[in-house]
């Protein structure tokens, strides 16, 4: 009887949010976009942080959430919001273009990756054009990682090898186990993606953030990171940048869990 | 009657087969023959009569993506593959209003979508000896009985967990389908593959990048010039391993030539590193094969783009034909280029007789022809930071994948391109499966004079364009020529047209509901008339702004793309209709 008067008391106060979430042009359910093999952002058994905030961001909401799983690849703006699959990516560049963005939550770096010996800690480092260095490639014309730009600058690129987002596994995931191996030398990835990777490497990697080479100063390596939301829905980005705003401590405690690099903020990183 | 002869026909079944495909009446594949032409010896339609063309039948395919298929027409039967999800149609033009034979759906993988770059676009089928090849957008390529539209084998040569996709129209030659991948911006290495017509299994595979075992370079090659000179330079022309994920695909028009016997084909860019990243000139990226079709061995190689910086491609059609050059009979290839050049290539060495800009090129100076090398304009190259105006042709190239046709009558090729310039700028944030990265900014922009499309034709031996047709948006339908002396051509704000072949004049247009960015054919039907088949459906890299639903406001969507077509859904709507005409 009781766990039945429960489930009542919480359709009812479901009813009165659905309600609420109506009155302010919110839609039926908070309808995210999401990559079911990109860990540690998202993965499809919910295990990578931003399902955990998508899950958070729901409950605040009072809007049931549900996922529309497809790889976020070239133009994933188009082929998912874009087809009306679905309303909100979880991270995107602050100020990403093709959507309206909410405030940042995190601001993280690209890092260098690599073992005790060689450690690689700087574009400037002599020893970059010998050393057998990883990155992402993203697969846009001309287009690379900043640290893709430094390092063909730099000179590094006979012993560059270049990781696709197609493959077995996120390409980050591939790069760290070619250093953890042995194989490379060094890498240099976001640092989320890095930091996450190098603590499940099974060996001691050294993480360091990535600093634009002093000729190339305007090159940006770190990236503030905000949710999307799709262009049109206004007011359920600003519903979203108010919960953004008062869960912020609760969120900063998720990204540590996940070894987040932060400039913005001490902590993640190990 | 015919319900009465069936086990005759069963006996005639194969030389019938043969014979059909000899037929001048017929189209039996996209380029109308192996030397890709595009020339049908049919002259009932004239400059004279060609106002009096009349829509005979239409067919809604009920797909709104990008058409670019060729109507394939044999033995009084037409058989049209739509874009993802690949539906292959067959009509019996025997009927009035030829009603649909049979459907065959092969269920091709929904997550192809997903992958291919551009739009979902299929370049068409070829028929040989009684069956319909097709690909499909998820790496497959499929025999299909032509008479009861059932499936003979099906192989799967393409694996889009990798990225790698199939949208080109498959050439057969000689028992062989040869077959070809797209996916270089997603660092899918390039490849041809033979497969035998009859049990599907590969007869060879030759790679476009890599040690020369995997590109098939052994003792018969032989390329002109020194560049394309050495052991395994499709390995070190690369930083290390670069060529593993080097792209050089083959996703457009692959010819034949039955006198040289050799197959001709283009690779595709460089991918999908930075050019900064890739230093060399990255082979067998950007240029032109020859090879042998029974052995897939490489004869030679000639590179349009070494170490490609503006996302030029090289695989534009490769035309076989016979040219006075000098006071001699040349066996050539007419290829005009992504980069704006029409080169003329002695097709049994592959040097360069002649290279010349048939649209505004600002990013290089010209071809030499001592070395063959593009001279490349550096104030044009791309460079992190740095906002680069003026650069033509854009990404696009002076002419994409729309193939041209040529008219021995008439001496000339029918060029349908582009006229678009682009800035560039490489520091916009972008992101892409959790990674931010600096991309190009690029925004495309009409050429001089204002418009974004032209239909040139080209005189090769007096190396000077005859005459040219001005259009509001790029001509990305190819154009077709008939010994009536009539060419045929679509543009994408959905006017299908007729010109006179030897001046240009329009003699005749057509309203289509939606863009034509597909190719015409034209063939003769069972009643002894000339008919013209077309289909509509914009889409395409130029048409996604509208079969995608692009935002306009998103001028750097579509890879830039959409900033030169934003008042195109203004014209055009999505389409996706076959529409066939005759005279009265």
């Amino acid at each position: 009887m009781s766990s039945r008067f429960h489930s009542v008391l919480a359709s009812l106060a479901a009813l009165i949010a659905a309600s609420a979430a109506q009155a302010a042009g919110l839609p039926h359910a908070l309808r995210v976009c999401a990559d079911p093999d990109n860990l540690p952002y998202s993965h499809a058994d919910g295990s990578g942080f931003e399902n955990r905030l998508a899950v958070l961001v729901a409950k605040e909401l009072a809007l049931p959430v549900e996922f529309t799983w497809m790889p976020l690849r070239r133009g994933f703006v188009r082929k998912t919001a874009g087809e009306g699959l679905c309303d909100v990516f979880m991270g995107v560049p602050a100020g990403f273009e093709r959507v309206l963005t909410t405030r940042p939550y995190y601001r993280s770096t690209y890092v260098f990756v690599s073992r005790t010996s060689p450690a690689l800690a700087s574009f400037d480092d002599p020893r970059l054009p010998a050393l057998h260095i990883g990155v992402q490639l993203i697969g846009n014309d001309l287009a690379a990682t900043p640290a893709g730009h430094a390092l063909a600058a730099k000179g590094a690129t006979a012993n560059v090898e270049g990781f696709t987002i197609y493959g077995e596994g996120p390409a980050t995931q591939r790069l760290v186990a070619a250093i953890a191996a042995g194989r490379l030398d060094a890498g240099v990835a976001w640092g989320p993606q890095a930091a996450f990777f190098a603590k499940r490497a099974g060996v001691p990697l050294i993480i360091a953030p990535a600093r634009a080479p002093r000729d190339l100063a305007q090159l940006p390596f770190e990236f503030a990171i905000a949710i999307g939301v799709k262009r049109g829905e206004k007011d359920l980005r600003d519903a979203i940048d108010a919960v953004l705003a008062r869960r912020q401590a609760e969120i900063d405690s998720m990204l540590a869990a996940y070894s987040v690099p932060r400039t913005d903020v001490a902590g993640g990183g190990s | 009657m015919r319900a009465g002869v069936g086990p005759l026909c069963l006996l005639l079944a194969l030389p019938w087969a043969a014979l059909a495909a000899e037929r001048n009446g017929d189209w039996p594949m996209a380029g109308r023959d192996t030397r890709l032409t595009r020339f049908a010896d049919l002259a009932q339609i004239t400059p004279d009569n060609a106002s009096q063309l009349k829509l005979a039948f239409s067919f809604d395919t009920g797909v709104r993506k990008g058409q670019e298929a060729a109507p394939v027409v044999v033995n009084d039967t037409m058989y049209v593959v739509t874009p993802w999800p690949n539906h292959l149609y067959a009509f019996d033009l025997s009927k009035p209003g030829a009603n649909v034979k049979w459907k065959f759906d092969p269920n091709p993988s929904a997550s192809a979508q997903g992958v291919a770059c551009c739009d979902v676009v299929n370049r068409g089928v070829a028929f040989a000896d009684g069956r319909v090849f097709m690909n499909t957008l998820d790496g497959q390529t499929i025999a299909v009985d032509a008479a009861s539209g059932k499936e003979a084998w099906r192989t799967k040569l393409g694996d889009i967990t990798k990225g790698e996709t199939v949208t080109m129209a498959p050439l057969v030659v000689k028992g062989k389908v040869l077959v070809g991948n797209s996916g270089g911006e997603l660092g899918v290495r390039g490849w041809i593959a033979a497969l035998d017509a009859t049990t599907g299994k590969v007869a060879w595979k030759a790679f476009n990048t890599g040690p020369d075992k995997d590109v098939l370079i052994g003792a018969r090659f032989k390329p002109h010039y020194k560049s394309d000179q050495g052991h395994d330079l499709g390995v070190t022309t690369w930083p290390t391993d670069g060529w593993k994920i080097g792209g050089g695909n083959v996703w457009a028009w692959v010819s034949y030539d039955p006198d040289l016997d050799l197959v001709y084909y283009g690779t595709g860019n460089p991918g999908p590193w930075n050019p900064d990243q890739r230093p060399g000139d990255n082979k067998w990226t950007s240029g032109v094969f020859a090879r042998d079709p029974a052995s897939g061995e490489a004869v030679w190689f000639y590179q349009w783009s070494p170490h490609d910086l503006h996302d030029y491609d090289g695989v534009n059609e490769n035309i076989v034909v016979d040219l006075p050059w000098n006071g001699a009979t040349r066996k050539v290839l007419l290829h005009p280029d992504r980069n704006g050049y029409l080169y003329v290539l002695d097709r049994a060495t592959g040097e360069v007789l002649a290279a010349d800009p048939f649209a505004h090129v600002t990013t290089s100076y010209g071809v030499d022809l001592e070395s063959g090398a593009l001279r490349y304009n550096p104030q044009k190259a791309p460079e992190v930071g740095k906002l680069i105006n003026d650069i033509c042709p854009a990404s696009p190239g002076a002419k994409d994948w729309q193939p041209s046709s040529w008219s021995p009558q008439t001496k000339l090729l029918y060029i349908p391109h582009n006229n678009l310039c682009q800035d560039a700028t490489t520091m916009e944030t972008s992101y892409i499966a959790g990674t931010p990265y600096v991309g190009a900014e690029v925004k495309m922009k009409p050429g001089p004079g204002g418009h974004r499309g032209e239909l040139t034709a080209w005189d090769p031996v007096a190396r000077r364009k005859a005459w040219q047709v001005i259009e509001r948006f790029p001509v990305w339908s190819g154009t077709m020529v008939t010994s009536g002396g009539v060419v045929f051509y679509g543009t994408m704000d959905g006017w299908f047209k007729a010109l006179d072949a030897k001046s240009g004049k329009l003699l005749w247009q057509y309203k289509t509901s939606s863009g034509v960015i597909s190719q015409p054919v034209t063939y003769l039907a069972p009643d002894g008339k000339q008919y013209v088949a077309v289909l509509d459906g914009v889409g395409g890299w130029a048409g996604a702004v509208v079969s995608n639903d692009i935002d306009v406001r998103d001028g750097t969507a579509a890879l830039g793309f959409t900033h030169a077509m934003r008042d195109l859904p203004q014209h055009s709507p999505k389409g996706g209709t076959l529409y066939v005409f005759s005279l009265p």
